[in-house]
């Protein structure tokens, strides 16, 4: 069967070949550059800046030597954190309180939902230096706000970036992003015929019986599309650098700042580029885990 | 429709000759900033060096415009910011430079040799014969000048009187010769005052070098030894550097008497100089730049009738004759100077900026704005009792850190140790194994000893 086709293929290559280049420029070349420079102990300072020597796979077994994987400030563990950090803040923060928010603003009147969603959206769409600097303001142990109110009620103030520097990046994370969810299940909810939760009503069903049985299998696919997008977002996310520069002693250096870090900090390009492999085979397999399953909604939809 | 064509091509032409064709562009940056940090470098770049130049360079025939940058971030930014620019041929003409990092980037191929940059006329410059050549090792390596250094600097314990006054001790007969003198008052003064941290002791990643000079260096010193052994090996694991670390311990995690958040937090070293400033803090071991520069009257971090509250001691070594070289009193110099970026496109104006601000008539005028000791011996020596005496006793003792390509790395090691203990994360010994094998994989077990 022959394709239908908007333009000719001279046609098309010549549309296609500004963005092709581009793309290879910027994208395709550097992807492979990262790989070749992964394999090297090149760094920006000192003698292997001018003289990397080809190193094999030591860079990678350097980020799984064992002996030093869990420390604090190595590979190992900022992995481990950031998949904590996906857990709390991403999937159970965002998209619970996503879920939460959007069901309760269903029966809500006008002028609460739209003040709600509006305040929520205003917190994912600030500027991230904006954000990082008021959450530096709130948490300052000396002039803070959130101490000041602890104060007021009679509480000890907390040195919350000090002592609990990861629950604030988990809490901030949440905050943040919780408007996405919020907005992609309100949508869903939105799409629902009435009619079902008006027979419901009659039946005498409660709202958690509502959400349960009716609302949330039929939204399902939604809310997978959610968990996924949001896993990948938060699992590349470098806005708490803002708040806490991954410290203090690395007790919130996720792979992103981490990756920055031994990159941009220590120069160390070798070791750096070859988390970003690493890093990068990770997304894969989330990418190709969402697009299988975007497939399969599709089929499903046929 | 030809003829409008030919007068818009006229008026271009004509705009295009109106301005300063042939005019070159030299452009500057340091880390100051006119009211914030290191005030007086700003001033004097604008004020003096700038126009003193521009018109200097007119006299001889040639435009040249200079563009000042104030770079307002940390030390440790600024380094980030030169070695990106360096290394993909951007960043100002003239910058300023911790002498300490030139080994790295002259092996990174980040820097060149002054005389290479700009030519032979380098090596004919008056100023030479005015420098003495420890002086020009200050921004040197293998026998090559890499830049000019301002000045250099020293270290040592900063006093607050007032506060020791209240504690009952007088500091003006007071000259700790022990770090259990030290202890001592820092105990009386917590006593006195539970709320006060009254000894700061600089330690942990965030403050960068600050951590390594004015904080492990003149510890490690007082109890003999150096980061080098006397064969040039590091040394990873020995008594000096447990009891170091063991002094950090007593300090923030035993005794608390020092602010530990501050060595923690991203602002920390803001914070020491505030705490100073506060009279939180009655003792912080800092370099002559504190005096002269960040609590100096209409600074941020100004105290309050300086002269009368604030004095200077010697830092003393573990206990007498314990220190580097058996010395009784240690201190640590380094120098910050200016380098020449190896791409510039101006080398020659960006030479003759250097060498004009390095001028006696020019460094003169720094002096007035702010006095120091500066390394060409014919500028005038102002008459303050602090250079004066910071120069006299405490030059004699000074140690430099080592011209070493991996010092840079290692110093980072070093924060990373002193941060494990000050957090109360790591025992001395578990954060002395970790260094060990940080150091080692560093500079390789072969130029690494065990004490």
């Amino acid at each position: 069967m022959k394709n239908f086709s908007l333009l000719s293929v001279r046609a098309g290559t010549l549309f296609f070949s500004p963005a092709a280049a581009l793309v290879g420029a910027f994208v395709i070349v550097p992807f492979f550059w990262v790989i070749f420079v992964s394999f090297t102990n090149r760094t920006l300072l000192g003698k292997t800046a001018l003289n990397p020597e080809f190193v094999g796979f030591d860079n990678y077994v350097a980020l799984f030597n064992m002996e030093t994987f869990f420390t604090r400030g190595q590979f190992g563990f900022s992995l481990i954190l950031t998949i904590q950090f996906v857990l709390l803040s991403a999937l159970i923060g965002q998209a619970l309180l996503g879920m939460i928010l959007a069901w309760l603003l269903q029966s809500t009147p006008k002028y609460v939902k739209l003040f709600s969603e509006s305040a929520v959206i205003v917190a994912w769409i600030l500027p991230e230096v904006v954000i990082g600097f008021a959450w530096f303001a709130f948490l300052d142990y000396d002039n803070g706000t959130l101490n000041m109110l602890t104060t007021a009620l009679g509480l000890e103030p907390g040195d919350w970036l000090l002592d609990n520097p990861f629950w604030v990046i988990v809490f901030f994370n949440t905050w943040r992003g919780a408007a996405f969810s919020m907005m992609l299940f309100n949508s869903a909810f939105a799409s629902l015929p009435p009619s079902y939760f008006q027979a419901a009503d009659v039946a005498g069903a409660t709202s958690f019986q509502k959400f349960k049985d009716i609302a949330l299998p039929l939204i399902k696919g939604h809310v997978v599309t959610d968990l996924i997008l949001i896993t990948m977002w938060t699992f590349n996310v470098f806005t708490p650098f803002l708040l806490t520069q991954g410290g203090p002693s690395y007790r919130t250096e996720l792979l992103s700042i981490y990756t920055y870090r031994v990159a941009f900090k220590d120069f160390e390009f070798g070791k750096g580029a070859a988390v970003g492999v690493v890093i990068m085979l990770i997304n894969l397999a989330f990418a190709l885990f969402y697009l299988r399953i975007a497939k399969q909604k599709h089929k499903g939809a046929e | 429709m030809s003829k409008l064509r030919s007068y818009a091509l006229g008026l271009a032409a004509a705009t295009a000759l109106a301005g300063p064709a042939m005019a070159t562009d030299v452009t500057i940056t340091c880390r100051c900033v006119e009211g914030g940090v290191n005030s007086a470098a700003a001033v004097w770049l604008k004020t003096s060096v700038i126009p003193g130049f521009e018109t200097m360079m007119k006299a001889t025939g040639k435009d040249v415009k200079v563009i000042f940058k104030e770079f307002a971030g940390k030390d440790e930014q600024l380094t980030q910011q030169l070695a990106l620019d360096f290394s993909t041929g951007a960043g100002a003409d003239v910058s300023s430079f911790d002498g300490f990092l030139i080994p790295n980037f002259v092996d990174a191929g980040l820097l060149k040799p002054l005389e290479e940059v700009a030519g032979a006329e380098v090596n004919q410059w008056e100023g030479w014969s005015h420098i003495s050549d420890g002086s020009k090792e200050l921004m040197s390596y293998g026998g090559k000048a890499y830049g000019i250094a301002l000045g250099t600097d020293s270290r040592m314990i900063f006093v607050r009187k007032d506060i020791f006054a209240q504690a009952g001790i007088d500091a003006d007969t007071w000259q700790p010769t022990s770090w259990k003198d030290v202890l001592d008052a820092a105990r009386t003064i917590k006593k006195a005052m539970p709320k006060s941290a009254p000894l700061q002791l600089n330690a942990g990643v965030s403050m960068g070098e600050a951590t390594t000079m004015q904080g492990y260096w003149m510890a490690i010193l007082g109890t003999g030894e150096g980061m080098l052994d006397e064969n040039g090996k590091w040394i990873v694991s020995s008594q000096g550097i447990l009891d170091t670390l063991n002094l950090y311990k007593t300090i923030y995690v035993d005794e608390k008497l020092g602010d530990k958040r501050a060595q923690l937090l991203g602002d920390g070293r803001n914070r020491t100089f505030a705490n100073f400033r506060d009279g939180k803090t009655a003792m912080l071991v800092e370099g002559d730049w504190f005096y002269r520069s960040v609590t100096k009257p209409g600074a941020e971090f100004e105290v309050k009738d300086r002269d009368v509250n604030m004095t200077w001691k010697k830092m003393p070594a573990q206990e007498p004759g314990k220190g580097f070289r058996g010395q009784d009193f240690v201190t640590m110099s380094g120098g910050t100077g200016f380098v020449i970026n190896p791409n510039s496109k101006a080398p020659k104006e960006s030479w003759a900026l250097l060498s004009y601000m390095n001028s006696k008539e020019q460094l003169d005028a720094f002096q007035a704005i702010n006095p120091r000791v500066r390394i060409r011996d014919d500028v005038w020596i102002p008459n303050s009792d602090f250079l004066t005496e910071t120069s006299q006793t405490l030059l004699p003792l000074t140690t430099a850190r080592p011209n070493n390509a991996y010092y840079n790395k290692v110093s980072v090691a070093v924060q990373r140790m002193t941060e494990a203990v000050v957090s109360g994360e790591q025992t001395p010994e578990q954060a002395m194994a970790q260094y060990k094998s940080d150091v080692t994989a560093i500079v390789g077990e072969e130029n690494t000893v065990s004490k």
